[in-house]
């Protein structure tokens, strides 16, 4: 057997090359173990996140924004689909994944511990968070591991899509009447911070981005995906003229870069340990639907299981 | 005669619209992601109809009116959807059953309406039938996994059956506006369509092991816009940023 440094310094050399790893390589048991731990906490973010945006599907304002909203929260359960394809590439299980979300081993992104209070939230979580999201999934399509990579590539295209649909909705609103107006600088300000925290803590805090960055699994660090993600809001945000809550963002001409406050890490962290404000409801949620489901699951495994015992006898009783 | 052929279209669009909204609410919901899916799915394709026929409506109608003022400007009794569509989800069973027993209907239905001799209705018939047969395939096949599955599935799909068997009658029952447009060639006779619904019901349900309920009286009324409790709670909330913030673009 090759001995361990050799294939470590080997599986390295392929990463500095750009060579994609595969499932069938050779790879450190702490890769794997990130990669499942990231992709299936990704995975169950866009299961988890169907929850707030359906909340506003049986009240869609109209006709064309439902059925689009139907379509979007169709998407993300599509990532869904794809993100725990892949995780399975690394030897892990689907069910076993979703029994360490419910049991709470598993992480999923805290903003969907947020609630969509009203029409326009639907319109921030597509311009912020979908936003937010697009920021580290495509830095993600040039990630080390093949079968990710390629998950995010296909997902990156629908994402940008429901970003501007979201932004849509919020312009639509922004032309409208002071109610409309007010829902929308409401939504903005509920939801400013909570994206922000989406890229996960700062630098100086986050143990996991030194050993990501060497393997390429991750491409950029927090601070960085946070500061491209403020940038490019700005501007957005005065299209909308809306005011984004933070007295200190300002044009740092030195830097090149808007400076902004400093997040509420107690707020993050208390919403990570699972103290926001729908952590429970969004959980529950989740384990009601699979409870309830697994009685059809099991079904559709018996009949699945008699008809293949009926077509095998069909088969000997014509040999 | 106009007036019957926009109670006609209103009557299939509420009924694609209703069955649609209910789906809706699965969302996120589902029993297995790939279920949550399809069922989303389904839910797409039925709005959508309601959305052309919606439009339509608007068109013969004549008062510039458009397809949201019709869908979330009116109270439940000007709604003209079967009561069948509008029952409430309950489980994944119940869900299957009614969306096969209503499935198994509007295919035969879009199979006739596709010659009607109303241009716009045929072509959305036509259009429809391609989403119709697969919802079909899709519930018909849960309808047989379920009830030939296991014990718990078969008696809880066979409870589904019963409780919404009396609703299945309306399906059949031909009021003003549809007579008037079957006798001008625009509309589907339904009494022709009701053997051939049994037919495929009761094969489904042979396949499935179920039973077929034995009551025979059939509740009716939401063709003339006499609904059960469920179609206000439905409209409270699909209504409900209309109603609020009244002639607002969204
Ligand atoms: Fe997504
Ligand atoms: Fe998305």
């Amino acid at each position: 057997m090759a001995d361990l440094n050799s294939l470590e310094a080997k599986f390295q050399e392929k990463i500095d090359n750009e060579i994609k790893i595969e499932p069938k390589d050779w790879m450190p048991e702490k890769y794997r173990q990130t990669l499942i731990r990231q992709i299936s906490q990704h995975a169950h973010s866009e299961v988890v996140g169907m929850l707030p945006e359906g909340n506003w599907i049986t009240r869609a304002p109209s006709l064309r924004r439902k059925v689009a909203l139907l379509a979007k929260i169709q998407d993300e359960a599509g990532h869904g689909l794809y993100l725990y394809s892949a995780a399975e590439t690394l030897g892990v299980e689907r069910d076993d994944l979703i029994e360490q979300l419910h049991t709470g081993k598993a992480k999923y992104s805290s903003i969907f511990n947020y609630p969509t209070l009203t029409w326009a939230d639907i319109g921030a979580v597509g311009w912020l968070v979908d936003g937010a999201a697009i920021m580290n999934q495509v830095m993600l399509t040039r990630t080390s591991y093949g079968p990710y990579s390629r998950a995010m590539v296909r997902i990156c295209k629908e994402e940008s899509f429901h970003q501007r649909q979201g932004y849509e909705i919020l312009l639509t609103l922004s032309r409208g009447s002071e109610d409309q107006k007010r829902m929308l600088q409401d939504a903005v300000n509920r939801f400013w911070w909570p994206s922000l925290m989406m890229f996960g803590p700062s630098d100086k805090d986050s143990v996991h981005t030194a050993q990501a960055m060497k393997w390429k699994i991750k491409r950029k660090t927090n601070d960085e995906l946070r500061q491209q993600f403020v940038d490019v809001c700005v501007d957005q945000a005065r299209i909308l003229g809306v005011t984004l809550p933070d007295p200190n963002l300002k044009w740092n001409e030195e830097r090149g870069h808007y400076d902004f406050s400093e997040i509420d890490w107690d707020e993050f962290w208390n919403v990570v340990k699972g103290n926001g404000p729908c952590n429970k409801q969004r959980m529950d949620a989740r384990i009601k639907a699979h409870e309830e489901g697994a009685w059809v699951r099991e079904a559709a495994m018996a009949y699945a299981e008699k008809q293949a015992k009926r077509r095998k006898e069909e088969t000997t009783q014509v040999a | 005669m106009k007036n019957s052929l926009l109670n006609y279209t209103i009557h299939l669009a509420d009924n694609a619209h209703i069955l649609g909204h209910r789906l809706g609410e699965w969302c996120g919901h589902g029993p297995i992601l790939e279920q949550d899916i399809a069922m989303t799915n389904i839910s797409l394709d039925l709005i959508g109809q309601a959305r052309s026929l919606y439009q339509y409506a608007a068109e013969i109608e004549g008062r510039g009116r458009t397809e949201d003022d019709i869908a979330y400007l009116r109270d439940a009794w000007d709604f003209r959807n079967v009561l069948l569509v509008e029952q409430p989800n309950g489980d994944f069973g119940k869900t299957m059953v009614r969306q096969f027993l209503f499935d198994a209907y509007n295919f035969l239905f879009y199979k006739e309406l596709k010659n009607s001799n109303d241009q716009q209705l045929a072509a959305i018939a036509e259009k429809s039938l391609k989403e119709v047969t697969y919802h079909q395939r899709f519930s018909s096949e849960w309808v047989i996994r379920l009830g030939d599955g296991t014990e718990v599935s078969h008696e809880k799909v066979q409870n589904a059956l019963n409780d919404l068997w009396m609703y299945t009658g309306e399906l059949f029952v031909m009021n003003d506006f549809e007579k008037d447009m079957t006798n001008n060639g625009t509309g589907v006779d339904l009494e022709k369509l009701k053997p051939l619904w049994q037919e495929k019901v009761d094969y489904i349900l042979k396949t499935a092991t179920l039973a077929k309920p034995q009551n025979d009286w059939m509740q009716s009324g939401g063709k003339t816009g006499r609904h059960s409790e469920h179609l206000g709670f439905i409209l409270a909330e699909m209504q409900f940023m209309q109603k609020t913030y009244p002639g607002q673009v969204w």
